[in-house]
């Protein structure tokens, strides 16, 4: 806490805006991101948080407000997008320099637990595994900034749940900042530092969430999960 | 290239295998051993149907008659020279027109420009039948080599064209945009997403491609030629020698069946990691 705020954050945006035609998906929208932290943002389909992590991974240009993030960030989308013609490690290694991409990629692997799947054809995979190459492609470049876009959203619940805690894992080793756009309120208590909720393009609530809520069953996670819920407009019967 | 992947896998497989109740495959049918008894049935009816007499030398000549006449042909060399020349033609018309296919589909493929310039030209131009100008092609290059190479070379250009700028448009726009998040220089770009993407449907180009010259190579040859061994088959019908002509026939069939076994080996290498050709 002694760190000043502004050598702590790794993703400023001040009132940045975009808008598709005269739809306007971001309106004004403020966010920080400190370093390691994992910020997990909810919200109904359509609400811009998708074109939030595009404009935060430079994949789309915004049209107004300033917009800072670290150098080197890294995205894992909803389909793992792996070169199908290339083996797993080169998928992992690529646009690595040369000299240490192998070594780099199979410790990355390792990591991930793939380590002897180095020489796999990605069509090989199962999709949990695609997705922890996906994974380790991404953390091998060692991001100041981790942007997941509903990684786990094709998962199996089983496959899911250990992802959970893989990512929980390498995250508390790397220490990205971590924005992980996701549908599922249950995923974001239990990955993030900090939920915030999104509608009509802006940030509309910050609930940080604490040690005890973390716990799946414990009466401060049935809390959060029942507001958050509702500030998404939905009512469990 | 995927040796070490079948190495790695394969203490797993076998107790999976042996653990399947013996039920589920009962006696497997020799499908393979029928598709080939067919071919040879019919060859062995042919060949006692043309020595009983039944089918006239003049319409079918035994296939034991056209082996005969295959090995005189060999012996006395003319077989060798005629088939070289039309081997010749082939390959210079195929070199010609694949390269130009493929590095005008390329150009094509990745500049809008000029696909303004190009494209709109060679689809008019397509819509004609290549064989269609064969009378002008003999107008502008008589019988000589020229003519018969350049009905090859325009028979191969316009599959490997097309599929090639039709293979790099497809590419999927997601892998580019995750190669564009990593950072990836764009010519890396190039070289690890696009062209590779790009080759399955190359690939099916090239086949049509050796589909279209031996068909080019048969009409130029059948045509107006002295030699080749489309030559041989037009000579033959003179003489009504049928056994030439079906010798021929044979000679063409077995050289679009080498042809395809290449390019299908070409893929089986090049798309090894391919769903249809990965071995899990």
């Amino acid at each position: 806490m002694t760190a000043a705020p502004v050598a702590a954050a790794a993703v400023r945006a001040a009132g940045i805006s975009r808008a598709y035609g005269d739809r306007t998906v971001l309106h004004e929208l403020d966010l920080e991101i400190h370093r390691g932290e994992f910020v997990a943002l909810i919200g109904k389909s359509g609400c811009g948080k998708t074109t939030l992590l595009r404009a935060l991974a430079g994949i789309d240009a915004v049209d107004g407000g300033t917009l800072r993030t670290p150098d080197v960030s890294t995205v894992v989308f909803q389909e793992h997008r792996l070169l199908p013609w290339w083996k797993v490690w080169r998928n992992v290694a690529i646009g690595l320099p040369r000299a240490s991409a192998r070594a780099r990629a199979q410790s990355a692997l390792e990591e991930v637990g793939l380590g002897t799947h180095a020489d796999a054809w990605p069509v090989t995979l199962s999709g949990g595994e695609a997705q922890r190459v996906a994974l380790a492609r991404a953390l091998v470049r060692e991001p100041e900034l981790l942007l997941l876009d509903e990684p786990f959203a094709a998962l199996d619940a089983l496959t899911r749940i250990r992802m959970h805690g893989l990512v929980r894992d390498l995250i508390a080793r790397h220490r990205p900042a971590v924005l992980l756009v996701t549908h599922d309120v249950d995923e974001a208590i239990l990955l993030a530092d900090r939920v915030l909720t999104m509608r009509e393009g802006r940030i509309a609530a910050a609930h940080p969430v604490d040690g005890t809520a973390r716990t799946r069953g414990s009466a401060a996670f049935a809390a959060l999960r029942t507001e958050l819920l509702a500030e998404l407009g939905v009512v469990e019967p | 290239m995927s040796a070490p992947v079948i190495a790695a896998e394969a203490p797993v497989v076998p107790p999976v295998a042996t653990g399947r109740p013996a039920a589920r495959r009962p006696r497997s049918t020799p499908y393979r051993a029928i598709s080939w008894a067919v071919p040879v049935l019919l060859l062995v009816l042919w060949e006692l149907l043309a020595r009983a007499g039944a089918i006239a030398t003049t319409v079918l000549p035994a296939p034991s008659t056209v082996l005969t006449t295959a090995w005189d042909l060999t012996r006395s060399g003319e077989l060798p020279e005629h088939l070289l020349i039309s081997l010749r033609r082939a390959t210079a018309g195929l070199a010609i027109g694949a390269t130009t296919g493929l590095v005008l589909g390329v150009v094509v493929g990745f500049s809008r420009l000029a696909e303004a310039f190009t494209d709109r030209t060679v689809q008019i131009l397509r819509a004609i039948p290549f064989l269609a100008i064969l009378p002008l092609v003999i107008v502008w290059f008589g019988v000589g080599e020229a003519g018969k190479v350049f009905l090859v070379a325009l028979g191969t250009f316009f599959p490997l064209y097309l599929n090639t700028v039709l293979g790099i448009r497809q590419v999927d726009p997601k892998l580019l945009e995750m190669g564009r998040v990593i950072g990836l220089p764009k010519l890396q770009l190039v070289r690890a997403a696009i062209l590779p993407g790009a080759l399955p449907s190359i690939l099916l180009g090239v086949r049509l491609s050796l589909t279209n010259a031996w068909l080019a190579l048969v009409v130029a040859e059948t045509v107006g030629a002295a030699a080749g061994i489309g030559f041989m088959a037009t000579n033959a019908r003179e003489f009504l020698q049928t056994d030439v002509i079906v010798l021929v026939i044979v000679l063409y069939a077995l050289i679009g069946m080498i042809t395809d076994l290449v390019a299908r080996g070409l893929e089986h290498r090049l798309l090894a990691w391919h769903p249809n050709y990965v071995r899990r």
